[in-house]
């Protein structure tokens, strides 16, 4: 009889046990993800970037996300309706991956007070939107060494997309590499006036190419200047993705912008209840800005250059990681031969955005 | 060679049969298209044709993104009406836009809708000024308005890209090209509904379409002016003959079709962004010319033409969102539609005939 009733209990105690799996189960819903993207993915550049991004959040979590993607959102009154209706939808986080979202994430974050948001590289935040963004610029002052030291014109083409403060610090960061290695060369600008257009981009290629330049940079979006430097024997970077693909021989390296690390966070805090927006005073401190050393900024393989320079450019990198090398310590100067700022001092977030002058090392003047 | 004559008589009951039979053939190519591409053919109908009805504030939606293609579609109908081709309604949107928007920003403080109301006319006045150019060229010189229509609108696209990063651009925007918010007073309010509140993005804007379609149902139909466009487009010796002046006629449907897009461009931008920024129109200027053919030149039919595109649009949207469904493909499909929907429209109005000889 008591072996009997003993079963009885274990049997009640196993079934108990599986029910409390499957209640448990069913209580731990997956975590529903929204993005929003500006173009296609692709297979290069910046919409690609967040879509490997996102691909790292699935790998991470599996089952625990359950995403949704709208691709080919126009930054207009189109996302403000497709962010709202992916809120509907119940989506806990929703990542907006563009700058022109600014203002409709915040209009649709105000009708959603328990959703969160995170605006990629916009500058207003509110309780429930955060804001991230990467340090390009670290990035562009490696792109700066190799150039200085591979360089045989030491002209330097850089193609800008639009002279706004984000492509301004990147030229500058630029220029600060390049005048580390070497003080003769400089870098002139050719605005695209756009993210992505592959026959203008190819154009500024070569008019850079024709008036002498022989390594390539860029602001912009589509492989095609690396692929004009390809043909003309001229070497560059690639942008936001590796891009060696396009260019095996002209590719230096890329800067890769590695969105998976700040996504996987963003999701883990929600999931944790710790998320937040950060809670700096103004605009820039509350703004997760990530660089080499959080690793949002990756440097693909250094390739189609000496061992030496390969080794100064590895040294560029770690001292931007350990945060020996500061990329705008003064003293500053800019092209006029104004005083930025003097010796000791260093520029802080908000002087970045507000950069509207070139340094030392750059021709021209902004334009505007 | 292909030759198209038109037909003696269009018959009644293939007007009713030509658009069932074009959404058929749309839905077996779409059912082949989504089967072959792996997802499930009536989850994604459903999806493109249904969903944007199925809630209450989608069908709000619905008519929000209507409501610039009604409007650039009623303006381009005198135009068409008439034989005369403005390809340009996308850069007089945008002009129309810009100088109103600009008017708007030199009264940053001002909390009356009277703002608004200029900003109505100033927009018009932009629009048609942009309309004026190819007019005057067509009525003067005899220079094709395509052509000069269709050009216009990249000078316009970089006219207002160049004041938004320069001039108009607000200071506190860290160099990204926005112009200040727009106040109070230039704003379209979103209507709110007692006991339910918003409903989506829908606004007092659309009030405008309720008001227009009758004002150019009667236009058309109702009056000399209207009757001399229908003239002179369908039969123009008959106007000649009957003087009606075809300058006269030319320049004043540009410059109505281009001052309607400027009307359309200020309701949408008031309405659901707030400032000016590079890009104000997404190619409602392009898109409203298949809006009125489809709508067969006539008000009510561009009210539904305009409901159509809005829908699929919405429903290629909200396929990607819950089903992951490319963008390109549900383009390819309303590619498709479009394409059997105009060419069932075209073959009730001709016959077609094949001559093989050289």
């Amino acid at each position: 009889m008591l072996k009997f009733c003993k079963h009885i209990f274990s049997l009640v105690a196993l079934s108990a046990s599986v029910l409390f799996f499957i209640v448990t189960n069913s209580f731990a819903n997956p975590t529903k993800v929204g993005f929003v993207y500006l173009t296609t993915p692709g297979d290069h550049g910046w919409t690609y970037a967040h879509e490997l991004g996102k691909q790292m959040v699935e790998k991470r979590f599996g089952d625990d996300v359950k995403i949704s993607v709208v691709e080919n959102v126009p930054e207009g009154p189109d996302a403000t309706r497709v962010i709202r209706e992916l809120a509907k939808q119940g989506n806990e986080i929703i990542f907006t991956t563009s700058f022109g979202y600014m203002e409709p994430t915040l209009k649709v974050a105000k009708e959603f007070p328990n959703i969160k948001f995170e605006h990629i590289t916009g500058y207003k935040r509110s309780n429930n939107v955060a804001t991230g963004n990467i340090r390009f610029y670290e990035g562009r002052y490696i792109q700066g060494v190799v150039a200085g030291l591979m360089t045989k014109t030491n002209k330097i083409g850089y193609i800008g997309a639009y002279p706004i403060a984000e492509v301004i610090m990147g030229i500058n960061a630029f220029a600060q590499g390049l005048r580390s290695v070497n003080k003769d060369a400089s870098i002139s600008v050719i605005w695209a006036n756009t993210w992505y257009d592959p026959v203008k981009e190819a154009d500024a290629a070569k008019v850079h190419i024709a008036e002498g330049a022989d390594i390539l940079a860029q602001h912009t979006d589509s492989p095609a200047m690396l692929q004009i430097a390809e043909k003309n024997g001229a070497l560059g970077f690639g942008q936001s993705t590796d891009m060696s693909a396009f260019a095996p021989k002209a590719q230096l390296f890329a800067s890769e912008n590695n969105w998976g690390p700040y996504y996987i966070k963003k999701i883990e805090q929600l999931k944790n209840g710790k998320w937040n927006t950060g809670d700096g005073p103004d605009h820039w401190a509350g703004n997760e800005w990530g660089g080499i050393s959080s690793d949002m900024l990756k440097i693909s393989k250094f390739q189609n250059m000496p061992d030496e320079v390969a080794k100064k450019a590895q040294e560029a990198l770690s001292g931007i990681k350990n945060g020996s090398i500061k990329i705008f310590a003064g003293p500053l100067v800019d092209n006029t031969g104004k005083e930025i700022i003097p010796a000791g001092k260093t520029l802080d977030d908000g002087a970045l955005w507000g950069m509207n002058y070139y340094l030392k090392g750059v021709n021209g003047k902004v334009p505007g | 060679m292909i030759t198209f004559t038109p037909r003696d008589k269009v018959s009644n009951s293939w007007t009713l049969i030509g658009p069932i039979l074009s959404i058929i053939l749309t839905v077996i190519f779409g059912l082949l298209i989504f089967t072959f591409l792996g997802f499930d053919p009536a989850e994604t109908l459903y999806q493109i044709f249904i969903s944007p009805f199925s809630r209450i504030d989608r069908v709000s939606d619905i008519f929000v993104k209507a409501c610039p293609l009604i409007i650039v579609g009623i303006g381009l109908m005198f135009c068409f009406r008439a034989n005369v081709w403005n390809i340009g309604a996308e850069g007089q949107f945008i002009m129309g836009t810009l100088l109103a928007g600009s008017f708007a920003l030199l009264f940053p403080n001002v909390e009356t809708k009277l703002l608004l109301l200029c900003m109505f006319f100033v927009g018009f006045l932009g629009g048609a000024l942009w309309a004026f150019i190819p007019a005057i060229l067509k009525t003067k010189l005899n220079v094709n308005e395509i052509l000069v229509s269709l050009m216009l609108v990249y000078v316009a696209m970089l006219f207002i890209d160049f004041i938004v990063r320069g001039p108009l651009r607000d200071p506190m925007s860290f160099g990204f090209p926005l112009s200040k918010p727009y106040s109070d007073g230039a704003l379209i309010n979103k209507i709110s509904f007692p006991g339910i509140g918003y409903l989506g993005q829908l606004h007092y804007g659309i009030l405008f379409i309720i008001l227009l379609i009758p004002l150019a149902w009667v236009f058309n139909n109702k009056t000399l002016a209207g009757f001399q466009i229908n003239v002179l487009g369908s039969a123009p010796k008959a106007a000649r003959f009957a003087g009606f002046s075809r300058e006269r006629i030319t320049m004043s449907v540009l410059l109505l079709s281009g001052g309607l897009a400027g009307v359309a461009g200020v309701i949408e931008v008031s309405a659901n962004i707030g400032q000016l920024q590079p890009e104000v129109s997404f190619g409602y200027g392009f898109t409203a010319i298949i809006v009125a053919f489809l709508g067969r030149l006539s008000p009510v039919g561009i009210l539904f033409a305009g409901i159509i595109i809005a829908t699929v649009k919405l429903g290629a949207d909200n396929a990607q969102m819950t089903m992951g469904i490319p963008k390109v493909v549900t383009g390819l499909f309303e590619g498709i539609l479009l394409f059997f929907l105009l060419t069932g429209e075209t073959l009730q109005k001709y016959k077609i005939k094949w001559s093989w000889n050289k």
